[in-house]
């Protein structure tokens, strides 16, 4: 019986959220498919990673400690991968649908022979699985021919899996490198004392309505920091300049679900409910009652932002006294 | 120099889509057709290239049906030399990889631009995976592309999770880009002129002795589930109340 493999995405010392949620996707397949769920770290100094890996639910964690897997370039990724996945006997690799991992999934399909999905949303017991096209407008329900499958996996739509504790093995493979290699130089990081945008219970969005970068530091990040939500944006606003791409929610973007989301002065072009209307809870503040996002919205309150927001901020905050 | 570049034929974004009425694709009777967004980027990149660096051949690619020879003439008409056409049935994105490393054996190109993903089957699969069958590096979703003095490499800033990474990658390379790579140009009425008269090749897919089976088979297609408009309410202090007492998230 053929295992399930999981890429353990990790940064600083620390495993995302999305990580927990390809696990738990993956043993969803392995309910389906049969087999054990093994989760693979690949880093430099994984000790402390793998330890809080095991706690994900997972039947078995498996290490590459190297240096030349650090950055997790595909490249060495993938091929790396495939050894890991022949080592364990596993026939089907699960990866989140991160940027980080549709960076991989395809490259490590390409090189396993494999069938691929990316973002998959739901399997079903019959092997099949569904996934979003036309930015969520449709949804295929595909099947993937052949015993082995690559598969990124929606992060909205598993719930993050956890566990007791599974044994760790290091394994003693050696990173294979490609004969000309993709070289790591350096990475800006966006710093936000805020909640992660893709793991926040609330999220407080904003769009061109805003109308430049100061005021979402003026008018919705004091929004932001009342609810304890993470900051999002439209891609008008990303590509206006306002807000770095991080912040990006939509179908090119981030796709969120939390519990309360909020736009604000965001029109609500497809593209962009393609990365958020899975929300519990939608909330849309917009001066032009005739905007889509209203179509989507549980509540729509058609006003000037510029004066709603700061009084919602003001209200929200004595509330919490 | 030699770029290749790929441009896919896609429904226009601004169009209303629709599962078809057998459930099996999407409802194509009038929808408007566009080049892919994200490729129309990469061809820009490409002519802008071609345009600090003086002699360089920008080819553009699609693998499709013969009706994506329109927007290969959009292309052609932005500024590219010239076209080639690999006409296939509905493939998969394995498929189209495979395809394309037959024309990237027979172009030898200096490394190659795509667009991450295409707005209709949203994969962004394609890239990556023609890099690994190449064996070449692939630097994906970047918005800044700088070509080494002597072309022997690029450093890309890729968009990711976290922020912007920078990578350095050997060439030839696949590399395929975000939307904040460029902004690009629309077709001049003589770049339209012109680019009837440059070269577009047509070639069968059956031709290139390759399997052509795909591997994700789409079995259905059907609408997402509807999320039904709530209402509006007057003013902050509605809100706040629905907030507290209905929906119970404050």
């Amino acid at each position: 019986m053929s295992n399930v493999l999981v890429y353990a995405e990790h940064a600083h010392g620390h495993l995302p959220k999305a990580t927990a949620v390809a696990v738990s996707a993956a043993k969803k397949l392995a309910t389906i498919g049969g087999g054990q769920t093994i989760l693979a770290v690949l880093g430099s100094g994984v000790g402390d990673v793998a330890a809080a890996a095991a706690r994900l639910g997972a039947d078995k964690v498996v290490t590459v400690d190297n240096a030349a897997v650090a950055h997790a370039l595909a490249d060495v990724t993938a091929l790396t991968l495939k050894a890991v996945a022949e080592a364990v006997g596993a026939s089907t690799v699960v990866f989140a649908a991160t940027s980080k991992g549709r960076d991989i999934a395809p490259r490590l399909a390409a090189a396993m022979d494999a069938a691929i999905a990316s973002d998959v949303t739901e399997f079903n017991p019959d092997g099949t699985m569904v996934r979003p096209m036309n930015a969520g407008s449709v949804f295929a329900t595909v099947e993937l021919v052949g015993e082995k499958k690559v598969i990124s996996v929606r992060t909205t739509a598993f719930d993050a899996a956890s566990g007791p504790g599974a044994p760790v093995e290091a394994l003693s493979i050696a990173p294979v490198t490609p004969a000309k290699p993709a070289r790591f130089v350096s990475i800006e990081e966006t710093k936000s004392d805020r909640p992660v945008l893709t793991e926040a219970s609330r999220v407080v969005s904003g769009g061109r309505g805003l109308k430049n970068g100061e005021n979402f530091t003026t008018v919705l990040a004091p929004l932001c920091d009342a609810l304890g939500a993470a900051m999002g944006a439209s891609r008008a606003a990303v590509d206006a300049g306002y807000v770095p791409n991080d912040l990006q929610v939509g179908q090119t973007g981030k796709v969120v679900a939390p519990t309360l989301y909020i736009a604000v002065g965001i029109s609500g072009a497809i593209q962009h409910l393609a990365g958020m209307k899975d929300s519990k809870v939608i909330v849309a503040i917009n001066k032009d009652a005739e905007a889509p996002i209203f179509q989507v919205a549980d509540y729509g309150l058609v006003a000037d932002l510029f004066a709603a927001v700061p009084e919602l901020t003001d209200k929200v905050k004595a509330l919490a006294k | 120099m030699k770029i290749l570049v790929t441009a896919k034929r896609v429904p226009d974004s601004e169009s209303k889509i629709r599962v078809n009425a057998e459930g099996t694709g999407i409802a194509e009777t009038g929808l408007k057709w566009i080049v892919n967004p994200f490729d129309e980027i990469a061809v820009e990149e490409a002519l802008r290239i071609k345009e600090a660096h003086g002699s360089v051949e920008v080819v553009v690619a699609t693998v499709g049906p013969a009706e994506a020879q329109e927007q290969l003439r959009t292309t052609l008409a932005m500024g590219a030399d010239r076209a080639i056409l690999v006409r296939a049935v509905k493939p998969d994105t394995t498929v189209v990889a495979r395809i394309l490393v037959k024309l990237i054996e027979k172009e030898q190109p200096d490394f190659v631009l795509m667009g991450k993903q295409a707005t209709d089957d949203d994969c962004n699969e394609v890239g990556q995976m023609l890099a690994q069958l190449l064996g070449w590096p692939q630097a994906t979703f970047i918005s800044k592309l700088t070509l080494s003095a002597d072309k022997s490499s690029a450093t890309a800033i890729r968009e990711v999770d976290g922020g912007l990474e920078t990578i350095e990658i050997p060439l030839p390379a696949i590399i395929t880009n975000d939307l904040r790579l460029n902004e690009p140009r629309y077709a001049s009425l003589p770049g339209i002129m012109k680019a009837r008269k440059k070269p577009l090749e047509e070639i069968d897919a059956a031709s290139l002795g390759i399997d052509l089976a795909p591997r994700t088979l789409i079995k259905k297609v059907t609408p997402p589930a509807a999320r039904t408009a709530g209402r509006k309410v007057a003013s902050v202090d509605e809100l706040i109340k629905v907030l507290q007492t209905e929906a119970k998230v404050l």
